[in-house]
C-alpha cells in the first residue's frame, strides 16, 4: 500500500514542473485577466471596480462593436477560403499531378507557413502598396483605374489583409487535405474512374466525406488565425485606417498598452478567449463523432 | 490513370498559378531590395545597378548579429526547458495514469485554443513586478507555460499508447520510477520529441507579441519581433526594410529547405493532435 503512495507522490513530481509554469504563466494571468475585467484602471494608479460595464461596452461602443465585426469578417478570408481553395488544389494535385509537380507545389505552396508572421505582412505590404506589384499587375492589364494603396483604403483594407491570411494558410490547407486525401481508399477513386466520374462527381462523393477530420482541422486552426490574428494585422495596417481592419488582438494592444484602459482591453481578451471556444467546440464535436 | 487530357492541362494551370502567387511576393521583396536605399522602385523589376550592399547596411542596421544571438538563445533556453518538462508530465498522465491524471489532462487541453492576447496584459504587469521585464526571460518564462497545454498533450498521446508489458518488465527487474522514464521510455519516444523540438523551435523563432509586448530592446527579441522593430524604424526606405526582411527570413528558409520533410510533417501532426 506504501509503495502505492509512494509512486502517485513521485508520479505528481512528474507533472509538477509543467504544471507550475503553466499555472504561473498562464492560468495565473488569465485569472488576472478576468479580474482587471471588472475594474477600470490606466495600469498605474488605483483601480475602481465596475462590475460589468466593460462588457456592457463591447455591445455599445462603436469602436469595440466593429472590431468584433471584423474578426468574423476575417474568418471568411483566412478559414472560409484557404479550406475551399485548398480543397481544391489538394483534388487537384491528388488526380493530376502525382509525381514531381506535386511534389513541387506541395514544398513551394508550404512555404508561406514556415516565415514569421511579421515578414509575411511586410512583404504584401510592399504588394498591397501604391508602388507595389498588384497595381503595376492592374496598370498592365490596362485596369490602372482601379489602382490604390490597398491597405490604406476603408474599403479595401480588410479584404487586403484577409488576402495575406489566405497566402498564408492556403498551403497549410491543401497540404493537410492532400494528406489526408492519400489515405482514402485507391481502389475507390480507381472505382469511380472506370465508372466515368468527372472532377467533381469524385469530389463530391468520395473526396469531401472522408474528410470530414482534416476538414475539421483546417476549420479550427484558421478559425483560430483569424479570431486571434495580431502579427499580420500589426504590420500591414496597425488596426486602419480609422478602425478598419481592428481586430480583437490589435484592439487589446491598442486599449492596453496605448490607451492605459487596462479594464477594457481586459474584458475584451475574455470575449476574445470566450469566443474563440464558442467557435471550436462545436468544429470539434462535428469532425470526429462521425466513426472512422 | 484515366483523367481527360482537358482536366490534365487546367488542372497543372492552377498549380501553375498557384505556385507563382506564393512565389511572386517573395521575388518582389528581392527586387526591391536591390534598389538604391531610399527610392521607391515599382512592383517587380530589375533594377539598373543592383545595390548588393543594402544587405549589409540592413545587416548593420537591425543589429543582425545580436538579433541572431538573442533568438538562438531564446530557442535554446525555451526549447529543450519544454521538452523535459512536457515528456516528464505526459509520461505521467499518460503512461503511470497517477490518479487525478484525467482532470489534469483537462486542465492542459483548455489551454490548447487559448489566444496569447488573452493573457498579454497581465503578464506585462507579471513581468514587471518580478522584475524581469525587458530581459529575454520574460520572453522565455511565458513562452515555456503557453507550450505546455500542446506540448503535454502530444506527449501523452505517444505514452498513452505504449503497451504496458515494456514498464512491467523493467519494473520486475527493480528499475525506480525515474530509470524507467529516462533510460527506457525517453529513448523510445526520440521520434515524437524530435517533432514536439521542431515544431517549438519555429513556434519560439517567429513570436511576436511577447517580444512586442514585454521587451523594449530588439536586441534581446526573437527574430519576428526585431523585423518589427525594424519595420517601424525603417517603414519610409523601402528597399532596405526589404533587404533586412529578406536576412531575417533567410534562416528560416534555409532550415526548411533542409528538413523540409521534417518540419511539415511535424506541423501537420501538430495540427491534428491538437
Amino acid at each position: 500500500m506504501q509503495g502505492v503512495r509512494r509512486q502517485t507522490f513521485v508520479g505528481w513530481l512528474f507533472v509538477l514542473p509543467a504544471l507550475a509554469m503553466y499555472g504561473l504563466f498562464v492560468l495565473q494571468p488569465l485569472a488576472l485577466t478576468l479580474q482587471y475585467s471588472f475594474y477600470r484602471w490606466d495600469g498605474v494608479g488605483p483601480a475602481t471596480w465596475v462590475g460589468l460595464s466593460n462588457y456592457a461596452a463591447m455591445l455599445t461602443e462603436p469602436k469595440l462593436v466593429e472590431t468584433l465585426f471584423n474578426a468574423f469578417r476575417l474568418v471568411l478570408f483566412f478559414s472560409v477560403v484557404p479550406v475551399a481553395l485548398g480543397l481544391v488544389t489538394a483534388s487537384v494535385i491528388h488526380r493530376v499531378a502525382t509525381g514531381r509537380l506535386g511534389a513541387v507545389s506541395r514544398t513551394v505552396l508550404f512555404l508561406p507557413q514556415v516565415i514569421p508572421l511579421v515578414a509575411a505582412g511586410i512583404i504584401w505590404g510592399r504588394l498591397l502598396s501604391l508602388s507595389g506589384l498588384i497595381n503595376q499587375g492592374l496598370t498592365a492589364i490596362g485596369l490602372g483605374d482601379l489602382a490604390r494603396a490597398w491597405l490604406g483604403d476603408f474599403d479595401t483594407a480588410l479584404p487586403a489583409v484577409g488576402l495575406i491570411g489566405i497566402w498564408v494558410l492556403l498551403g497549410f490547407c491543401t497540404v493537410l487535405l492532400l494528406t489526408g486525401m492519400s489515405k482514402v481508399d485507391a481502389a475507390l477513386y480507381e472505382s469511380a474512374r472506370i465508372d466515368g466520374a468527372g472532377w467533381f462527381r469524385e469530389f463530391r462523393s468520395i473526396t469531401l466525406p472522408s474528410l470530414r477530420q482534416e476538414i475539421g482541422v483546417c476549420l479550427t486552426v484558421t478559425i483560430i488565425a483569424a479570431l486571434a490574428a495580431f502579427d499580420v494585422v500589426y504590420v500591414s495596417t496597425g488596426g486602419g485606417p480609422g478602425n478598419a481592419t481592428a481586430v480583437p488582438g490589435i484592439q487589446i494592444y491598442i486599449l492596453a498598452f496605448l490607451e492605459r484602459q487596462v479594464g477594457l482591453a481586459s474584458a475584451l481578451a475574455v470575449v476574445l478567449v470566450i469566443l474563440v471556444l464558442l467557435v471550436i467546440l462545436p468544429i470539434q464535436r462535428l469532425s470526429r463523432d462521425d466513426a472512422r | 490513370m484515366k483523367v481527360a487530357r482537358q482536366e490534365l492541362v487546367a488542372g497543372r494551370a492552377l498549380l501553375a498559378v498557384l505556385i507563382a502567387i506564393t512565389i511572386l511576393p517573395f521575388l518582389s521583396i528581392f527586387t526591391t531590395a536591390l534598389y538604391p536605399s531610399g527610392s521607391v522602385p515599382v512592383g517587380v523589376s530589375w533594377p539598373a545597378d543592383p545595390q548588393w550592399g543594402n544587405f549589409v547596411d540592413a545587416f548593420k542596421v537591425a543589429n543582425m548579429g545580436a538579433l541572431l544571438a538573442s533568438s538562438v538563445f531564446i530557442v535554446l533556453a525555451v526549447v529543450p526547458i519544454s521538452l523535459v518538462i512536457s515528456t516528464m508530465a505526459g509520461f505521467a498522465i499518460g503512461l503511470l495514469r497517477i490518479p487525478g491524471a484525467r482532470l489534469l489532462l483537462l486542465l492542459f487541453v483548455f489551454g490548447l485554443t487559448l489566444p496569447f492576447e488573452g493573457i498579454i496584459t497581465p503578464l506585462y504587469f507579471l513581468a514587471r513586478q518580478i522584475g524581469i521585464l525587458n530581459t529575454r526571460l520574460a520572453i522565455v518564462l511565458p513562452l515555456i507555460g503557453l507550450f505546455m497545454p500542446f506540448a503535454v498533450f502530444w506527449m501523452r498521446a505517444h505514452f498513452v499508447n505504449m503497451p504496458g508489458e515494456v514498464s512491467e518488465a523493467a519494473r520486475v527487474d527493480g528499475a525506480s520510477t525515474w530509470d524507467l522514464f529516462w533510460r527506457i521510455h525517453v529513448p523510445l519516444a526520440r521520434a515524437p520529441i524530435a517533432s514536439l523540438g521542431i515544431l517549438m523551435s519555429v513556434w519560439a523563432w517567429n513570436q511576436f507579441l511577447l517580444a512586442l509586448v514585454l521587451v523594449e530592446d530588439p536586441t534581446q527579441r526573437t527574430m519576428a519581433g526585431g523585423l518589427g522593430a525594424f519595420q517601424g524604424h525603417y517603414a519610409t526606405d523601402i528597399p532596405l526594410l526589404c533587404a533586412g526582411t529578406i536576412l531575417i527570413l533567410l534562416p528560416t528558409l534555409l532550415l526548411f529547405v533542409v528538413f523540409q520533410r521534417h518540419v511539415i510533417a511535424a506541423l501537420l501532426q501538430g495540427s491534428v493532435k491538437g
